[in-house]
């Protein structure tokens, strides 16, 4: 007798909650052995990272911090994964984002109505991320360019250009040579509800309820939805492949600028060092660890960030490296991208000589 | 060859039998391969040819039936294992890394390999081996550099590196020049002459007689013909393999055809090579009428229905739908005149196998209502409509929701039949909709193109069935080199004469040509 993976006929609905989860504790174990080489306490680490993260209002607070930028991109990153677009550039469509929105809010305000201001800092800034995602769509959907390579590398051009202008040309003259833009005028900063939370987090809420409507609810979805499965079936079906994608990622890049712009006009109030902080990075495990479902990313960027907080807080604490909050996130990939595996297939016992069958069925 | 006979035969399978979900794709096959020998596998698409050399070469294991090598019962469990007992195979899709070189490439994956494999040996190897059987290819080429007739040749020699006594080739020709196809002969002649045999897979008879010894010729899954082909010809070979069997009757109204429906006027078109696929094809078809384009497969059918569907650019003439110019019109437009398309590769085009069922069938009607109100889609209409459609074609699924690539070959093609039937305005296009199907889903598909026919649509039928066509269609159009070489009316047509058409062989020439 011998065990076989068998594709499982409908997605398991148990399993679909089940394998993070358990994903999520394997890494905890995972992550306590390497703890334990340290020398530390994995227990006493966990505890310290998780009072650190989620045990107090400012702790929490500082969480959704970096739950919204890393809810924002993952949305962003999840719908072009879904295409099969592999956008590795949220970091650099958040950056760029983030210098259109400083400019709007730094020399449009004088003359731009008070109230306009922040919906038109949105609008630009989702604008530039669109705009940063469509080079790599165009360069793929017309001369089929790896769209993983231009991606990853607009990512730099986008964060060299921008600390071009907190060092340059745009740097706040009275800063005592500190890299930066002068602070914006009141009227183009978020609001924030708690702490360092800002508005963003409705944002962030409501851009991950639509997406879900719009991939699960309407006729762009649907076509969506087929082009990801099959690009040669969608043709067939009168679906316009390439139109599509673009579209697509277009709208990708403009939910990661969504978090550029939150990431300027409600924690930094201005452009400067430190825009860029692996976000967009981080958001292409936060998409994997939702599955790609809209609904899923907001609870796993708190997860994300509660990891991120709670890892400076056992550098403290701890006296550890706060690198093993990164650490961790990085284990937690691991069993995630193992774990996907039974949500696809299921275990069967086969008796004596049966092979896996071939997956094609082709005569 | 004439005392080998009573020697042990260097390949013999016996009863194999191998089913996949829906088919029968290999029936209580018998095969022997003598030492020296090349042997012919003829059939249509479907036939089951690929299957038995898969079991061969260790890719598919069969449900049942022995192996033998050189008299021995082997258990060949995977390609590695068929390398060790000296069986090599060409794919019909090559094997290859583009971005390594050729030399890199015929050692790959080699056990034996050392760490660090001294590639000057590799290179002299190599060269020595394209010198003995006169293909030479550049052993540090890239493969990306290369034709298609060269990369074939890096194939071939990776298995003589291998020393592979067996060389099986899958439709070695399909990808090949008339003048490749001659150099391959001549690398195989001399490999047989070196003691080596080899079978190769083809539905062109008139390579049977260049290349072969002996042809086994098989149908839906059984050898129905073996020759030596010292005695037959293609005749006899075009005959064999269309058959003669009428499975079942089918129930037809009158016919009595209607206005035009599609009219292809000197289309010409290219292939993906950018070869001419068509040439100056012409063709009508009217209301209440089956077109049925026999032919053998690759000589433009699937180019054909792509042109028609606007998945495929017309070079030059015209085609027109209801008297509507839909010359290079996008598939979308094209769908919206009126026409319907069950296309040739069920899995990769017609269906999407991770989507389910309900998906699938609403993948036509999900533009408007009542599946969609405006931007909306309504999942609970897909749901409605997907039942409604199950049991009006009855598609044998455990839900609407499981994923269509579950469901056998049968079932999926009903799913597909279902949907374009549904969403079918004049015309319907149905290439090879019986492919590999039992008989039950067989008839149930012939029924339905008779029913759209009879209810007044124009139907154009691609198929391989001589049988098929001349039990479905009104009017039958013979597809050879992108031609449309022989239009007459099924009823009185002589299945002889379209095997011969099929074959490229004129019947008004006594003589044949080979």
């Amino acid at each position: 007798m011998t065990l076989a993976f068998e594709k499982r006929k409908t997605v398991s609905r148990t399993a679909i909650v089940v394998v993070p989860v358990v994903s999520f504790v394997a890494s905890l174990v995972l992550t306590g052995a390497l703890l334990m080489i340290f020398g530390a306490n994995p227990l006493a680490t966990y505890a310290a990272m998780f009072k650190g993260a989620f045990g107090s209002g400012r702790a929490l607070t500082e969480t959704l911090v970096k739950a919204i930028p890393l809810s924002l991109t993952g949305l962003g990153v999840a719908l072009a994964f879904r295409l099969k677009f592999w956008n590795i550039g949220a970091e650099g469509q958040l950056t760029l984002a983030g210098v259109a929105a400083t400019g709007v809010a730094l020399f449009w305000s004088p003359w731009l109505p008070a109230p306009l201001l922040l919906p038109v800092m949105v609008l630009v800034g989702c604008a530039a991320g669109a705009a940063w995602a469509g080079v790599p769509a165009l360069l793929k959907t017309r001369l089929n360019v790896d769209e993983t390579l231009v991606t990853l590398m607009l990512n730099y051009v986008a964060i060299l250009f921008s600390e071009f202008l907190y060092y340059g040309p745009w740097r706040d003259p009275k800063g005592f040579g500190f890299p930066g833009t002068r602070m914006f005028p009141k009227e183009a900063w978020f609001p924030r509800i708690a702490g360092r939370a800002h508005v963003g987090l409705y944002l962030a809420l409501v851009a991950a309820a639509v997406l879900w409507f719009v991939l699960n609810r309407t006729r762009w979805g649907f076509e969506l939805k087929v082009i990801g499965n099959s690009p040669k079936a969608a043709r067939y079906q009168g679906i316009s492949v390439e139109r599509n994608i673009l579209l697509a990622v277009l709208l990708s890049g403009a939910i990661c600028g969504l978090a550029g712009v939150g990431e300027v006009a409600g924690i930094s109030r201005r452009l400067q060092q430190g825009l860029s902080l692996g976000y967009g990075f981080t958001a292409i495990i936060v998409a994997w660890m939702a599955q790609l479902n809209p609904l899923a990313i907001p609870f796993v960027a708190v997860l994300m960030g509660g990891l991120l907080v709670g890892g400076d807080q056992v550098q403290m604490v701890m006296g550890l490296p706060s690198s093993i909050g990164l650490l961790m996130q990085g284990m937690i990939l691991f069993p995630m991208l193992a774990g996907s595996l039974f949500t696809e297939y299921r275990i069967k016992r086969v008796g004596g000589q049966a092979v896996r069958e071939s997956e094609t069925g082709a005569v | 060859m004439e005392d080998t006979a009573n020697e042990v035969p260097l390949v013999e399978m016996r009863g194999i039998c191998k089913s996949f979900p829906g088919v029968r794709a290999s029936d209580e096959v018998d095969l022997r391969l003598e030492r020296g020998e090349v042997l012919a596998l003829l059939g249509e698409n479907g036939a089951g040819k690929s299957t038995l050399m898969n079991i061969l070469s260790g890719l598919y294991r069969q449900d049942s039936g022995d192996v033998f090598i050189r008299g021995e019962k082997v258990d060949i469990r995977s390609p590695r294992d068929a390398a060790d007992l000296g069986i090599g195979m060409v794919h019909q899709n090559f094997m290859l890394i583009d971005t390594m070189t050729v030399a890199e490439n015929v050692v790959l994956g080699m056990p034996s390999l050392p760490f660090v494999p001294d590639m000057a040996v590799v290179k002299r190897s190599i060269l020595e081996l394209g010198e003995r059987y006169n293909m030479t290819v550049d052993p540090d080429a890239y493969i990306w550099q290369l034709s298609v007739g060269e990369q074939q040749r890096v194939e071939i020699l990776k298995q003589l590196y291998r020393n592979a006594e067996i060389l099986v080739l899958d439709e070695p020709t399909a990808v090949l020049t008339p003048q490749e196809s001659h150099e391959l002969n001549d690398v195989v002649k001399r490999m047989q002459a070196e003691g080596k045999s080899a079978v190769f897979i083809t539905h062109k008879m008139d390579e049977v007689m260049a290349f072969a010894d002996r042809v086994m010729v098989l149908r839906k899954g059984r050898v129905v013909a073996e020759k030596t082909t010292r005695d037959t010809d293609p005749k006899d070979l075009a005959r064999v393999m269309v058959g003669r069997e009428v499975l079942f009757h089918i129930e037809k109204g009158p016919f009595e055809p209607g206005a035009v429906v599609l009219e292809l006027k000197d289309v010409c078109a290219d292939d993906e090579r950018g070869l001419p696929a068509l040439r100056e094809l012409s063709l009508s078809l009217r209301a209440g009428e089956i077109l049925g384009i026999a032919g053998v497969a690759g000589n433009g059918q699937r180019e054909l229905s792509e042109v028609i569907t606007g998945l495929r650019p017309v070079k030059s003439g015209g085609i027109s739908i209801n008297c509507v110019d839909s010359t290079n019109k996008t598939p979308l437009q094209i769908i919206r005149s009126g026409v319907s398309h069950i296309p040739s590769d069920r899995m990769a085009v017609g269906a999407v196998g991770d989507m389910s069922v309900a998906n699938n069938l609403a993948m036509k009607d999900y533009r408007a209502a009542p599946i969609s109100k405006g931007i909306m889609l309504l999942p609970r209409r897909i749901l409605e409509f997907a039942r409604k459609m199950i049991s009006a074609f009855n598609i044998a699924t455990p839900s609407p929701e499981t994923r269509v690539k579950f469901l056998s070959g049968g079932n999926i093609q009903k799913t597909i039949l279902a949907r374009e039937i549904e969403s079918c305005g004049s015309l319907l296009i149905a290439v090879y909709p019986s492919r590999g199907l039992d008989i039950g889903a067989t008839e149930s598909v012939r029924n339905e193109l008779v029913a759209q026919r009879d209810a007044g649509k124009a139907v154009l039928l691609v198929s391989e069935d001589i049988d098929e066509i001349l039990s479905v269609a009104d009017t039958v159009a013979v597809m050879y080199d992108g031609r449309a070489v022989g239009v007459m009316p099924t009823a009185g047509a002589d299945p002889e004469e379209i095997g011969l058409l099929m074959a490229g062989i004129d019947p008004s020439e006594k003589e044949t040509r080979l």
